[in-house]
């Protein structure tokens, strides 16, 4: 037992500084995904509720594209295939390539493209549970279309798209362990490296998990309260 | 025979409205979708570009085998979760606290941590049980990659589907339990009578997501060495450094999931033919 704590503890002897800095990756990767992906999401699912059918038609298909392939895939795709692009655009312009590709920035973009396909789906359907006499309502006493959109209905979209959105989050966390198989150290990479210097896999892989667990925990209340704030002053419909 | 006249008065009615044919969305989405082409095109050119007929004779067979794995992976998998799934479901809604906490627990658990931990977990972390393992005759199954998988995989959608049959069976309103119960029904009869069908209509959506989940999560057993399509890619990547291994794997899985949802479409209809007018 004693061992055991002293693996785990902070020190030279523990691995817990080198999980815990491992902890900080993915929080930050998760956390670095965020808006990027709120934002392209809510852009796509602008365009799914347009009226042209051609801008639908695009949407849609980043929307299947993106759900349909495995993140892990993804992930290799667009390391790998910035890789290569990077490798041809240097041989082109005639310059050896000292670029390597991050690998936090490659789980950024592949993370985040499966995040806004997603989250445009939650936005689509909160845009449809808003009445269209909103609009109405917001048009003829003389606002603006932008103004109708940040004043009126914005509002009552973070409102109706915050409990899928959270969930999305929660998925989010759980994704970013994959970017360990690119290189990340990310939770399960340090943890899998304490595993094979220790020899104790279960003990390493059994703290990565329950440090899931807690990340998830501490988002769900956070995120919990956030939709009680913005709840106060909802009307009940 | 005298055909019917319409009178139409085309003056009471007001002008057409003109129709902007080239609104701003409009040349935004001709705009996406042109680019939409080209990448296709680009993706097109590529792959004929670098085809190589014996790139392919040599891979093809493999990526049909990793295929092969894949499907048999997630179709045992999603089977055996279900028949999990029923217990958990059940004991999630159980009256007995400690029974319904440890369900609660158990669903919580796989739901709450990265499904390639759980097969890093199972595939590296039992290995430091293996004197206990064996003396109990269980270390033969989880020695072998892709026992660890099938393993891992079976817990984790068990958890996803105990949900999801516990929300589908709380949708079905209580007074229908009530209802059943004063015509005499059994509690076995109601729920096979009564209860699923109606609760299948629920499932049947997330239950497909589910799947479509799990086909996409199967991808991650090629890092423990289990060659499914997903290992197939890499291993013919790590072989040839050709790009395409990776596109190929893209086209192939794309066009699985677009088949199961096309499946669950069906089905859905299928199942919801009574509702429709």
């Amino acid at each position: 037992m004693d061992g055991i704590l002293t693996l785990v503890n902070f020190g030279p002897e523990g691995w817990g500084d080198d999980i815990a800095a491992g902890v900080l990756v993915t929080v930050s990767l998760a956390l670095a995904t965020l808006p990027f992906g709120l934002a392209v999401g809510f852009a796509l699912s602008l365009a799914k509720t347009s009226q042209d059918a051609t801008l639908r038609l695009a949407a849609n298909i980043y929307t299947t594209i993106f759900r349909g392939l495995p993140e892990l895939l993804t992930l290799f795709l667009v390391f790998y295939g910035a890789q290569i692009a990077i490798q041809q655009l240097a041989q082109m312009t005639g310059r050896s390539s000292g670029i390597e590709i991050n690998a936090f920035v490659a789980g950024m973009v592949a993370l985040g493209a499966v995040f806004s396909a997603y989250s445009s789906e939650v936005f689509v359907s909160a845009f449809r549970a808003i009445p269209q006499g909103q609009y109405e309502g917001a048009y003829a006493i003389g606002l603006s279309r932008g103004r109708t959109m940040r004043l009126v209905i914005l509002p009552q979209l973070i409102r109706l798209a915050l409990p899928g959105l959270s969930n999305l989050w929660l998925i989010l966390l759980k994704e970013t362990a994959l970017v360990s198989v690119i290189g990340l150290s990310d939770i399960l990479r340090q943890a899998g490296i304490a595993a094979r210097v220790t020899r104790e896999a279960f003990l390493f892989f059994g703290v990565a998990c329950l440090l899931y667990l807690v990340l998830a925990l501490l988002s769900s209340v956070v995120l919990s309260t956030i939709e009680r704030r913005v709840s106060v002053g909802g009307v009940m419909r | 025979m005298s055909v019917p006249q319409t009178v139409s008065d085309s003056r009471e009615l007001p002008p057409p409205v003109q129709k902007q044919t080239w609104t701003k969305a409009r040349i935004a989405g001709v705009a996406l979708l042109c680019l939409w082409g080209l990448a296709s095109l680009g993706i097109a050119l590529f792959l004929v570009s670098s085809w190589n007929p014996e790139l392919f004779q040599r891979y093809a067979p493999q990526y049909l085998s990793g295929l092969w794995i894949t499907v048999q992976l997630v179709a045992i998998s999603v089977v055996v979760g279900a028949a999990l799934a029923v217990p958990i479901a059940l004991g999630r809604r159980s009256d007995n606290r400690v029974v319904s906490a440890a369900a609660y627990g158990y669903v919580y658990f796989f739901r709450g941590t990265p499904l390639i931990a759980q097969v890093f977990l199972v595939y590296y972390g039992l290995g430091s049980f293996r004197p206990e393992l064996q003396a109990v005759g269980l270390w033969g199954f989880f020695r072998e990659a892709w026992y660890c998988a099938l393993f891992a995989f079976t817990l984790n959608t068990s958890a996803y589907q105990a949900e999801i049959l516990r929300g589908a069976i709380e949708n079905v309103g209580r007074g229908q339990w009530e209802a059943a119960s004063a015509l005499g029904l059994s509690r076995l009869q109601t729920l096979r009578k009564i209860i699923i069908p109606q609760a299948a209509t629920v499932a049947l959506r997330p239950l497909g997501n589910e799947v479509v989940l799990m086909l996409k999560g199967s991808a991650i057993v090629a890092i423990i060495t289990v060659y499914d399509l997903m290992g197939e890619t890499r291993r013919a990547y790590a072989r040839t450094f050709d790009f395409q291994t990776y596109v190929w794997a893209a086209l192939i899985y794309l066009g699985l999931v677009e088949i199961l949802r096309m499946a669950v479409d069906r089905i859905e209809r299928r199942l919801t033919r009574h509702l429709r007018r």
